[in-house]
Order: structure tokens, then sequence, then C-alpha cells
């Protein structure tokens, strides 16, 4: 099974991750629907709370806006981990919807993305199914100061260096 | 200059343990090689054609020092007892084993030095002049906006994955510019509106490689306060937005010569509309914090010329040559601008032994309030000398083989580590700038000539900057042989501009040979104190082509 960090625990991935070009009748287990699929079938999976949407790094996650009040989860895939796009997709997802949920990234998400993911407001992370969960757990502590501001701390080290000091 | 306190101490301390536990993960096995090149190279680590580079981070060019000693260190304990300074203000390792790495890094920590960001698709060193603070004619110290810069870009949580490299230069002379700034992603011209505040002009989609490209302006004056929301508008939209499926296509250049410069500007000023009110707006006392590191060392009350120095010119043509060539007007009377040359006839360019970084430190010390600045044309900056002083430095920087007095003239070639060194490059190098060094090595000729920018580049990657050459040199693959193209009329400067390329390529014997023949027609039709760019500007490239591709008779 998938392992999921979230909270900085290990767990497992209840979610089947459906495919991109998926376009069957609503599943009744736990599931991550694609983008395109959810913006068809919206107030379907929006009534069913084991639903959750997950988005590629070649979309758009302004489609996402009128919905992050009633989303609890969000998926980013990541296709590869150099493609950074999904960074972006979460900072706008949380600082600009207020999106509140869980924010998790998929796809190629390894133990030395995991510090930076956090900070751009992910809080959980399907880690890639070949890698050891427990020793990726150390990434999320990479640092323990940063200077700009990010999704967790909203006050860049400029604003703070004086009272840190 | 910057001094680091706890914080950003321990932020690089941190730096070295991350990257010591992830070489011990690629060793051990659980960090596969494909995995771990993305975070080596972001840590400056290459593997190049002999054995892994090293590339160490010169933010905009200042180094001191303790750090120049530490440097000569690391080269003895793991180098090969040299270093190379490259033409992004930054300092190359040629020989380490990736083992040691980590252990460099942590020897480089306790002088404030690391190897952040010197490599990978994320934002690189920012570059400025490295005259900056002491000359006359600059709006204001460029560099507190360059480490403003450097701390914001420093393991950004969104920008390290980009399409491609990033690199942005600031300006702030308003006739002159030896940053370079239209040739970078971003280039910052400081300046002041009408009210008498500073802000920065903003210009995107400058580069080399491939597709050189000028950059376009897209705001005409952004308040200084602004800087960073802008920078961060700026890098989100190339950062969702730049094409990932073809490396050769990913620099942001390319993202804003598809959509236009007016549209990428408005698509900027979208995203800015909700960055710009952030936190991340600099604070006023941020600004004075920073420009706190960067204020006058104590410069001696001193009148220009004392009777010294005037002696010594007098008496010696070789000092006078020197002190025309190689050293610049000061700001502050009684002092002048040394820039120690490290293009000696048969050394690679920006190549220096332990020895010599010893010495370099040493005259740093004694002569210029222990700070030193590396130029992107591979040379070094004593900022602050005595005129009074000047005759000395020349005396010891002679002997030490930094005062051939070439700057700027033909034979100060910028140029990159070539096929010697590099796993990209088509074509060596070095041995091209040696052979025309060599053919070239009769001052007076060379000052006759005046000021001509000759770049050398191994490969389309453009390291050594040939696009921007007056004379550009690019060493190409035909059939598997090293061949040469030349292109004439390239200006790195206010008037930047691409050279063009002059006719089919040549062999590596005859390159001295076609660059006199260019040199002729120069001399030939050039009027009273014009610079080889000028005549070219004036008479294009049909003279030249005429007489290199002439048939013998």
């Amino acid at each position: 099974m998938q392992k999921l960090i979230k909270n900085g625990l290990i767990q497992t991935s209840e979610e089947d991750v459906l495919d991109k070009a998926f376009d069957g009748s609503l599943p009744s287990n736990s599931a991550l629907v694609p983008l395109s699929y959810f913006l068809v079938h919206t107030d379907a999976v929006l009534a069913q709370s084991n639903l959750g949407v997950w988005i590629d790094s070649d979309e758009t996650p302004e489609d996402l806006a009128p919905y992050a009040d009633k989303l609890t989860l969000i998926a980013i895939n990541f296709p590869k981990f150099a493609d950074g796009r999904g960074y972006s997709f979460a900072r706008i997802l949380r600082e600009r919807f207020g999106f509140t949920g869980e924010l998790r990234a998929i796809g190629d998400v390894l133990h030395d993305q995991l510090f930076y993911l956090k900070r751009c407001g992910f809080d959980a992370f399907a880690i890639r199914e070949d890698k050891d969960a427990t020793a990726a757990l150390e990434g999320l502590g990479d640092f323990s100061e940063n200077y700009q501001a990010d999704v967790l701390q909203t006050s860049p080290l400029f604003r703070r260096r004086k009272s840190l000091a | 200059m910057y001094k680091y306190d706890g914080i950003d101490t321990q932020i690089i301390q941190e730096r070295v343990t991350q990257f010591r536990k992830q070489t011990q993960r690629y060793f051990d096995g659980t960090l596969a090689a494909d995995d771990y090149l993305p975070l080596r190279l972001q840590n400056g680590l290459y593997v190049q054609r002999h054995a892994p580079m090293l590339r160490v981070a010169i933010p905009y060019g200042m180094i001191n020092s303790q750090q120049v000693r530490k440097l000569a260190d690391v080269s003895r304990k793991y180098d090969k007892g040299y270093a190379h300074f490259t033409t992004r203000q930054n300092v190359q390792f040629n020989w380490p084993e990736i083992g040691d790495v980590p252990d460099i890094l942590a020897d480089l920590s306790e002088v404030e030095m690391h190897a952040v960001q010197t490599s990978g698709n994320c934002i690189r060193n920012t570059t400025t002049d490295q005259f900056a603070g002491v000359i006359n004619n600059e709006i204001v110290d460029p560099r507190p906006y360059c480490e403003i810069i450097r701390q914001w870009s420093t393991f950004h949580p969104e920008f390290a994955y980009l399409p491609r490299k990033f690199k942005i230069a600031v300006n702030a002379c308003p006739d002159e510019d030896r940053a370079a700034i239209l040739v970078h992603d971003i280039g910052l011209e400081i300046l002041k509106n009408d009210a008498g505040e500073l802000g920065f002009k903003v210009f995107v989609g400058g580069g080399l490689g491939r597709t050189p490209i000028i950059g376009s302006e897209i705001r005409s004056f952004l308040p200084e306060q602004d800087l960073l929301t802008y920078l961060e508008a700026i890098l989100r939209v190339y950062n969702r937005h730049g094409r990932r499926d073809n490396k050769y296509k990913a620099r942001i250049k390319i993202l804003v010569k598809a959509n236009t410069p007016e549209k990428f500007a408005s698509m900027v000023e979208d995203e800015w509309q909700h960055l710009k009110n952030s936190d991340t707006k600099l604070t006023a006392e941020e600004i004075a914090r920073v420009k706190g590191f960067f204020l006058e060392p104590a410069y001696d009350e001193l009148t220009n010329n004392p009777a010294s120095y005037i002696q010594a010119k007098e008496g010696s043509t070789a000092f006078s040559n020197w002190i025309k060539r190689n050293t610049h007007a000061h700001k502050k009377d009684g002092y002048r601008i040394v820039t120690l040359t490290l293009k000696k006839t048969g050394i690679p360019p920006g190549d220096v032994t332990d020895k010599q970084l010893e010495i370099i430190a040493d005259l740093a010390d004694q002569y210029s309030f222990g700070e030193l600045r590396v130029t992107h044309d591979q040379n070094l900056v004593l900022s602050d000398v005595r005129q009074d002083q000047l005759f000395e430095v020349w005396e010891k920087a002679r002997s030490a083989g930094f005062a051939t007095p070439n700057l700027g003239m033909l034979s100060d070639i910028i140029c990159c580590p070539g096929g010697d060194f590099c796993a990209l490059a088509n074509a060596k190098s070095i041995p091209i700038a040696d052979a025309i060094q060599s053919k070239f090595d009769d001052l007076d000729y060379l000052y006759d000539l005046g000021e001509i920018d000759l770049n050398i580049s191994g490969c389309m990657n453009a390291c050594g900057h040939h696009h921007v050459g007056n004379i550009g040199i690019l060493g190409v693959d035909k059939r598997g042989q090293e061949f040469y193209q030349v292109s004439l009329g390239g200006d790195s400067g206010k008037q930047a501009s691409v050279g063009k390329i002059l006719g089919p390529s040549f062999a590596q014997e005859s390159m001295p040979e076609v660059i006199e023949k260019i040199l002729d027609v120069f001399v030939a039709n050039r009027t009273d104190e014009e610079l080889f760019i000028d005549t070219f500007k004036r008479i294009g490239m049909a003279p030249f082509k005429e007489r290199v591709y002439a048939k013998a008779d």
C-alpha cells in the first residue's frame, strides 16, 4: 500500500487515484478524481465525503477556486519531482483561495523535496512507493529557519530577525 | 561587506548537514544517481570530463581576505592547488572528490561561504558592477539590494525546480553597464524618479546561450520596497508557464518572446496584484539594516595626485601604462580602483594558484581594507588603493603575475573552461585564448587597437559570453573535428547587441591569423579614436568578410 506522511506521521493512503482520463460512474470507495471529471460532476463529487480531486502540473489551480471552501482534499501531482509547478499551485490554493483542507503531494514525491513542499502548504505526502517513508520523514526538518515568508510562516525573516537575535 | 548573524550561520550549517546526508544516501544507494543529480547541482557540484567540479558562490563578487585564504586552503587540501574564477563572479574547483565535498562545504562555512544554488534550475548568484560603491557616477550602491535578493532567493521554497536556471543582475550606473543586465533573465537598473525616490527599471528575458536575446523593459519604475514581491510575481509566472518540454526552449526569454513582452508584463502585473501588499514587501528598516553593512571604509583624507605618485608615473612607462589600463578613477580623492588581471599568457583565463591566492589576500589586507571583488571578465579588483601606494601594489602584483596591463584589451580574453575540462563543450577554448594571447603580445600594438572584447565559448551554452564579445569565438563540432565560428559586433554594455556570424568556421590553427585579418580591416578603416565596435557598426560586416575569406593570391 502507498505510504502517506500526514501530520508528521506515517499512514496508509486510503484513496485510489483515478486516471486523468477517467470518465466512469462515481466510485463508492475513497478516491481522488481528476480535475476534468470534477468539473463535469462537481455536485456529485462534493456530495460524497470520501472523494477528493487531483490536479496535474499542466492544469490550472484557478479552476478549483470556486470550490476551495467546499473541498476537503486536493492532491497535486508531480509527474517528475523536478517539475516545480505544483509548488506555485499549492501556494495559490492556500494563500489566494484560502483552501484549508488536506493538500496532498502525489506522484514523484521524495525525501528531499518534502521540506519545500511543506513550506508551500502541503500537509500530506504520498511517498513514491519504492521509497522508505520512515527515512523520508526526516526531510520535513531540514532547516529550522528560512529567509522567505511561506504558507506556514507568513512573516519573512527580515520582519522577525530583530526579535530572534 | 555583509556579515552573517547567528541565523545566517545556522542556515548555512544546516545546509552542510543536509548535503552530507544526501551524499551519504547517494553512496549507500538509497538515493538514486538521477535523484541526487539536481540536489548536487543546487550545491554547485557537477560531474565533469575528468573529475567532479565544485562551484562556490561569491555573492555579487564580494570576497574578503579571510575567504580568499580559505579558498587557497581548500585548493591545497582537496584539489590540485589552484582555483578558477568564473564569468558569473564565482569560483570553481576542478578536481575535488565527491566524497570530500561535504567537508569542503563545512570548511567554507567557517568563513561564511557556500555553494548554494551555484548551478541547477534555480535562482543563481545575483551579480552587479564590480566597481559598486567606489565610483562617482552611480545612483546608489547596488550591493545592499543584491544582498536582499540573495537572502530572498536562498532556499526559496517555490522556485527550486524552475524550468531552467535563472540569473538576475543589478546595475546602478546611468551611463555604463558593467553588469551586462540586458543579457540576464532579469536585469534591474536602479534609478530615481522625479520625486527623488529610489526604484528599479525592470528588464526580463535577456540571455545568451543558443538563442541570444536582449532583455525587454516590462516596468519603467518599481519602487524599492516592491522589489521582492515583484520578483516573486515574475518568478511565479515563469515557474507556471515556462516551457518544460525542451530544455533549449525553457529559459524565460522564450516565454517572454512567445507571449510578447507586453503580454508577459500584464501577466506579471496580474500576479503582482495578489502579492504586492504581502509581508514580503520590504520595509525601510530592512533596507537600512542591509545598507549598514556597506558603509564606506575608514578612508584617509587625501588629495589627488600626490607627488610620489606623479614621480613614479614619470619615472616608469610600464607603471604609467598599468595605471592607465588597469586602474580606474575612485570617488574618493587620493584613491584609485585597481584591477588585478588573471590573464597572463600561458595561464588559462581566471586560474590562480594557492600561493597567488595568498598573495592576493595579503594585498587586500595591506592596501584595500581586506576586501576584493571578482569581475565577470574573470579578474579581481582591489577597490580602495591609496594613490601613494599604487607603485608598491604594482611591483607586488607584477612579480606575482597580476599586472599584465591588458585590461579591456584584445588579450584580456573572457574564456570558459572548454573541452579541456567541461563535459558539455564541443571544442577546447583555452588553447585558442593562449594562441591569440601569444600572437598579440606586443603591448604597444594592443594599446593602439584600443578596447576590444574578445570572448570564447567552447559550446552553444555560451559560458564565455561569445555572443556579446566585439569578437566572439564559438567552438563547434564538425564531423567529430573541432572548428571555430567567429562573430563580430557583440556588445554587453548599455548599447547591448548580439554579434553576427562572420561566415564558415575555421580550424584551430588558423584562428590567430583570422583574428589578425579582422584587426587589419579595423585598423585600415577606423577614424581617430574610434573603437573596434564603433568601426564595425559604421562599416558593417562586408569588408571583414571579404578580407578573411579572400582567396590567397
